[in-house]
């Protein structure tokens, strides 16, 4: 590459940064802003304030905000760790087995992935209230299920496909079972897809809305987003911008460490050398 | 350590094709079998049969007495070599070798042993703690094979083991592999499309075509006596040139002039129009350097040089001929049938590196008529197949076997040729745990 490609691909990379950025900077910055400062028509804060954090943590809109971050902790970290389970060993039968109504499980679950999530809230609302699970762990749990299996089915099956056939006959030859085939030679090599199945399936769950404020009443599984909504300023005329802004990057955070923690493992080109490239 | 049996195993495919069809065979207990063909000819299907990759359609697979048909491969206690390594990419080398032991829940100790042991015949030592990723072509070879010689397995199948290598890479390991086993003693599957494998390693070779077995015999058997064109085709580089001929008393007429046969030979070729004569390019000679001694067993004919290839050790010269249509369709057929595509009717001739025959001119050679073979241009059957020589050269080449296994486990050689005390040692636990 040239010194003038090199630089052009360095401006697109900045602008690229600068345009995707813009918007969190711009939430941590009102996050920032005193109430009245909100308007003052200026990217950055007239004078820096902790106001809102406190308010979120310790003051009056903490009792909204504590338990609903501990709720959509569990019930995403959860959620996640059963998806991830279950379409592990879905992906596998995918990408390994022949059996009939293969392709009407995957069609099925890109049936499901598409389907319009608030066309099912309303129902899923009258059931959960009949059965008890309204305004439980489980009752989000479930829906969150069908948001993320789907996803995690397909992208996981892309990558058991991925691993060679032979490294698994290798292993029965050597005198494995197909399970122990499985856990200790094709789980191993699809860790780096076990990974990112389980950050895309965190991040559905984490990120939604509708069932969290419909199935929900009270704090016992109010989730973040649905408790950012109920938000409410000092008074009735007070904007709660700045709380809300807060609450935004604090639960940004967790998303953020969770990428850097794991971007090794995603990226990693984990089946290097297992066979002849 | 076992003998395999195979008794008329068939395998099909859904759509009916016979990938192998009615094989049986019988290797020996620690003998060094090879399976050699074509693409598409079956050979990996079978070695994939006997470790248990593949089901068997119906025949019985017989390993050291038992039949194994509905055993699972890890119940087989087979050791194989895949074509691509197949090694484990996220384990160290010394996990990749020592995996087969942990499955069995061998002790920690024993298994640092025997890794260990496995690490210094192959020369593996200083790689251990290292992931495959970090190995060369050559190294990862070793560590599959390491991984297959840890534990004692009933028999060794290779599958190709050396074609993702270079050619000299590829002729090292070709004799490591053939130190090992006759180290080992170990009976041994190998499947290769290479005829220089087929023909250096192999105790006997087993030729295939289209999932049926053409002729079971030793290297040289089998490139002295072929039992068909097929074999005769297929077996030696450059390969065997075929001209057609007609019988006129006890000579043969061909574009090279007149062969003369014996009397076993004419008896066994009478009665047929047309047929195939088969010469190895080596049978001839340039006329001129041919010794006074040998030029009776022989005759000499003229013809004109198309190309001359000199490799300094050898030389080639090729020379066309003219042949009735339904031979030149046959011998096509023949050509695209063993993976090559010869375009016209050639002959391909040896002559001594140091002949001055030049392209383009009228030369005179000389073509040893003793070791001609006559085939049936309909069938492919070899006419003059001598069956007797060849059980002889077969018989001879088993005699030799035992020797140089003795002499093998005897002075423990290491894999890389220098004795060494360490796996001089380990050879000899080996023979003994044999």
């Amino acid at each position: 590459m040239s010194t003038k490609e090199k630089t052009w691909w360095w401006v697109g990379g900045v602008l690229i940064i600068l345009y995707c950025l813009f918007p969190i900077a711009w939430i941590v910055s009102l996050s920032f802003k005193t109430t009245a400062d909100l308007a003052n028509k200026s990217f950055l804060p007239s004078a820096w304030t902790w106001e809102n954090y406190s308010t979120i943590l310790t003051g009056t809109a903490s009792d909204l905000f504590l338990p609903a971050l501990r709720n959509s902790f569990g019930i995403c970290l959860i959620a996640t760790a059963i998806s991830c389970l279950l379409s592990m060993f879905a992906a596998y039968a995918i990408a390994r087995l022949d059996f009939p109504g293969k392709k009407l499980i995957l069609g099925t679950a890109l049936g499901v992935a598409i389907f319009p999530v608030i066309s099912i809230v309303t129902p899923l609302f009258n059931l959960w209230r009949q059965i008890g699970l309204y305004d439980t762990w489980p009752g989000l749990i479930i829906p969150y299920l069908s948001l993320t299996l789907p996803i995690s089915i397909w992208t996981m099956s892309a990558f058991f496909r991925e691993i060679p056939w032979e490294m698994e006959q290798a292993a029965q030859v050597d005198g494995a079972t197909t399970w122990q085939a499985f856990r200790k030679v094709i789980v191993p090599l699809a860790a780096p897809g076990v990974f990112t199945t389980a950050i895309i399936a965190f991040f559905i769950a984490w990120n939604d809305f509708a069932y969290g404020i419909s199935l929900t009443s009270t704090s016992a599984a109010r989730p973040v987003p649905a408790a950012l909504g109920l938000f409410s300023g000092a008074s009735q005329f007070q904007d709660p911008t700045g709380a809300i802004a807060a609450a935004a990057v604090i639960v940004t955070i967790p998303v953020v460490v969770l990428v850097l923690l794991f971007q090794r493992r995603i990226v990693a080109g984990l089946t290097n050398g297992a066979v002849k490239g | 350590m076992a003998s395999i049996e195979m008794k008329h195993i068939v395998k099909q495919y859904g759509d009916g094709y016979p990938a192998v069809n009615d094989v049986s065979l019988d290797i020996a207990d620690g003998e060094f079998m090879i399976l050699v063909g074509p693409s598409g000819c079956g050979k990996s299907t079978l070695l994939r049969m006997i470790v248990g990759l593949e089901d068997i359609t119906s025949g019985d697979m017989i390993i050291g007495g038992k039949r194994v048909n509905d055993l699972a491969p890890r119940e087989r206690n087979l050791s194989m070599v895949f074509q691509n390594y197949a090694l484990y990419p996220h384990m160290t080398v010394f996990e990749n070798i020592a995996f087969p032991l942990r499955l069995s829940k061998t002790p920690d100790d024993e298994v640092r042993r025997r890794v260990n042991e496995a690490s210094d015949v192959l020369e593996l030592k200083e790689h251990l703690e290292r992931k495959p990723a970090n190995l060369s072509g050559g190294q990862r070879q070793r560590v599959a094979m390491g991984r297959a010689i840890v534990r004692q397995a009933e028999a060794f199948l290779f599958d190709e083991p050396l074609s993702n290598l270079d050619a000299k890479l590829r002729g090292q390991m070709r004799t490591e592999i053939s130190r090992l086993q006759r180290r080992l003693g170990i009976t041994t599957v190998y499947v290769t499309h290479d005829q220089t494998e087929a023909m250096t390693l192999g105790d006997r070779v087993c030729v295939l075509r289209k999932g049926k077995i053409q002729q079971v015999a030793s290297p040289r058997e089998l490139y002295e006596q072929p039992v068909n064109l097929f074999v005769a085709g297929f077996i030696g580089s450059p390969p065997m040139n075929f001209l057609p001929a007609t019988l006129e008393g006890n000579r043969l007429q061909t574009p090279f002039g007149p062969i003369a046969l014996d009397e076993r030979q004419v008896a066994a070729v009478q009665g047929r129009d047309l047929l195939l004569v088969g010469i190895r390019p080596e049978y001839f000679e340039d006329a001129s350097l041919v010794d006074e001694a040998k030029r009776p067993y022989g005759s000499v004919f003229r013809a004109r040089v198309d190309v001359t290839e000199w490799l300094g050790d050898s030389q080639y010269a090729y020379i066309p001929y003219e042949a009735p249509e339904a031979i030149t369709a046959q011998l096509r057929d023949l050509s695209r049938e063993l993976d090559s595509e010869e375009l016209r009717t050639q002959a391909i001739v040896s002559i001594d590196s140091t002949s001055r025959i030049r392209e383009g001119r009228e030369a005179d050679f000389w073509l040893d008529s003793r070791k001609v073979h006559v085939f049936d241009p309909q069938t492919g059957e070899n006419l003059t197949r001598d069956a007797e020589a060849g059980a002889r050269l077969t018989q001879m080449a088993s005699e030799d076997r035992v020797e140089q296994v003795q002499h093998a486990q005897a002075t423990g050689q290491t894999v890389g040729g220098q004795s060494s005390g360490g796996s001089g040692a380990s050879g000899a636990h080996r023979a003994g745990a044999a």
